[in-house]
């Protein structure tokens, strides 16, 4: 393994809009796996990712019932994040913008999950030996 | 000189300002610096022969280690031979390898 690092990542996408939610998952998952400290900061539509009220559903056009429609759901794919960092003992800190929060009405969020404001952003970053902000626009 | 992480999530066929971003990858490694350009998403698009690769070309030409995302290739079905010279298949590892680093990372 690498030397352990501080990253910051920082999202910006709602669930289901964009597949730069996913890569940049799939960052956030290789860098737990390597061990490294990661903090998370998402805002805008990003806070909806860990909302535990997500719920699977039919699809009434495929004829699909919910276990075989087997609808995917980010809020387990953040609950994954914060088992890897256990696996490898890394620390995951996932803050949610509050107000970006309170704005969506998605104050429930799986465990783990805080609510901060950019001045933790800021602060992370700081602390960090590199960050990524993955922009909507 | 510095070390640049340029990772390109857009094609520029449905974004304009692809080009643009292309350009400040050349003339960042034109200026003596390191820079990588990671090719993701719909970014990948733009590697396959004949696909007005010659923009892609010019990067790599300029100095630029033009990767693109293994992941979003297969996606898209597109096979490593069908990439222009001077795009190479990458996994995402790279993208960490230089964020562990310290390259200066920017995400378009």
């Amino acid at each position: 393994m690498a030397d352990k690092k501080k990253l910051t990542f920082v999202l910006m996408d709602a669930p289901y809009e964009n597949a730069r939610t996913v890569t940049g998952l799939r960052l956030i998952d290789l860098a737990l796996k390597r061990g490294h400290d990661v903090t998370v900061f998402a805002y805008e539509g990003a806070v909806s990712l860990a909302f535990s009220k997500q719920a699977k559903h039919a699809n009434a056009v495929h004829g699909r019932d919910v276990d075989q429609e087997d609808h995917p759901l980010p809020r387990e794919w953040i609950a994954a994040l914060f088992e890897q960092a256990q696996k490898t003992g890394a620390a995951l800190e996932w803050i949610n913008c509050g107000l970006c929060v309170d704005e969506r009405g998605v104050g429930e969020a799986v465990a783990g999950v805080k609510r901060g404001s950019p001045a933790d952003l800021w602060k992370a970053a700081e602390a960090s030996d590199n960050a990524l902000i993955i922009g909507a626009r | 000189m510095a070390g640049y992480l340029l990772i390109e999530s857009r094609d520029p066929y449905e974004h304009n300002d692809v080009g643009p971003y292309y350009e400040l990858a050349s003339g960042l490694a034109k200026e003596g610096h390191q820079v990588t350009l990671f090719l993701v998403q719909n970014g990948v698009l733009a590697a396959r022969r004949g696909a007005q690769g010659e923009l892609l070309a010019r990067v790599a030409q300029a100095g630029v280690e033009v990767l693109a995302d293994d992941f979003s290739l297969r996606e898209r079905g597109i096979r490593p031979d069908r990439l222009i010279p001077g795009v190479k298949p990458a996994p995402l590892d790279a993208v960490m390898d230089q964020l562990e680093a310290g390259r200066k990372a920017l995400w378009h």
